[in-house]
């Protein structure tokens, strides 16, 4: 019998079955970008320090989160969705210097903006060791919104950009970048643990 | 029936698909090579909290993880349900991160150090204190750089 030609396999199903692999690597592959709250810890103390200079307490947002998860700031009872308004209150402060429980401020050579009042604000935030995590990253949030908003509210006022737009342009532009060290230094975020206490176990 | 064999000169030709599946082909080896696999197995269980402020973690080869949760309930019967720390494969105690930090160290360029970033990725149920003993530790071993792993959300709620 003549030799018949193999036929040509039909080819036109393997891009149906590429395409289920992409499928199936494209559902499993996480993307994972990881976020999160960046922060820096103050280096460890050595024996031989000195002590810290005492700081007023009107310079001092203190912020108490106890085992049950309340919050205590400023010697009142308050709500976690309140902390933020709160904060920027007083990371803003009172710059007549009228008000005894506003922080000083304090003259400071500023970038661009040359010698202006800054505030001596400090944040101050005390845990229990029962405390849950989750209040803990909510406080430490709205701790840091609170000074991202501050400083958005700034830099829009002063050069009529947020930070984030700034922060864009500072890439290609030295000025922006000026202005970015500007409204920092005008609002440091100060954020301050206290060394952890113990205030006895459960 | 010549009617319906003939095609009109005015049509247009099919697209030549011929190269699709060279096309899904080099997208499907894209995402096999760059698909990457849990590199640990988490032994706790982790929901991280969720933030507005949060931001990317870059340069993943320069991070590295602390785990804090829960065991996961498999291994329950074994270890408890007491918060633990997870440092690659296996649970370790809080005095072992020391030793942590430094084998991390080692394996990176030593240029890179001051760069690397510790990632806690703890569980919200936790309770602070071992997250606090876990930074103190950080501290003494001069890691500075750390990172509270959480999800992104729109909005914080009490």
């Amino acid at each position: 019998m003549a030799r018949r030609a193999a036929p040509e396999i039909n080819a036109g199903s393997m891009a149906d079955i590429a395409f289920l692999l992409l499928i199936f690597f494209l559902v499993t592959t996480t993307m994972d970008v990881d976020t999160g709250l960046t922060r820096k810890l103050p280096p460890p103390i050595e024996e031989e320090d000195p002590d810290p200079p005492e700081i007023k307490e009107r310079n001092v947002f203190i912020v108490l989160a106890n085992a049950n998860d309340d919050l205590l700031v400023e010697g009142e009872p308050m709500l976690v969705s309140n902390l933020r308004e709160e904060a920027k209150k007083f990371i803003i402060g009172d710059p007549s210097g009228q008000d005894p429980d506003m922080p000083e401020f304090k003259m400071t050579e500023v970038p661009v903006l040359g010698n202006i009042p800054v505030s001596k604000q400090i944040v101050s935030l005390q845990n229990d060791r029962s405390t849950s995590y989750e209040l803990y990253i909510k406080v430490q949030n709205e701790l840091v919104a609170a000074y991202n908003e501050v400083r958005n509210e700034y830099a829009q006022q002063k050069f009529g950009k947020t930070m984030k737009e700034l922060e864009k342009e500072a890439e290609r532009s030295n000025k922006a970048k000026l202005q970015i060290k500007a409204v920092k230094k005008v609002y440091p975020q100060r954020i301050s643990e206290a060394e952890p206490k113990n205030f006895g176990d459960k | 029936m010549s009617k319906f064999k003939k095609k009109k000169s005015g049509d247009l030709p099919a697209v030549n698909t011929a190269a699709l599946p060279d096309i899904v082909f080099m997208l499907l080896f894209f995402f096999m090579v760059t698909t990457v696999m849990r590199e640990v197995t988490l032994k706790v269980k982790i929901t991280t909290p969720e933030a507005t402020e949060i931001k990317k973690l870059e340069k993943k080869s320069l991070v590295s993880y602390i785990y804090i949760g829960a065991p996961i309930k498999a291994l329950q019967s074994q270890f408890g349900t007491a918060d633990r720390i997870q440092l690659n494969d296996a649970f370790a105690s809080k005095e072992d991160i020391i030793a942590f930090v430094e084998a991390e160290r080692e394996t990176h360029d030593p240029a890179e150090v001051p760069l690397m970033t510790f990632s806690m990725k703890v569980d919200g149920e936790s309770e602070m204190g071992i997250v606090t003993d876990v930074k103190q530790k950080l501290r003494k071993a001069n890691a500075l750089k750390i990172n509270y792993s959480t999800r992104k959300t729109d909005k914080i709620v009490d």
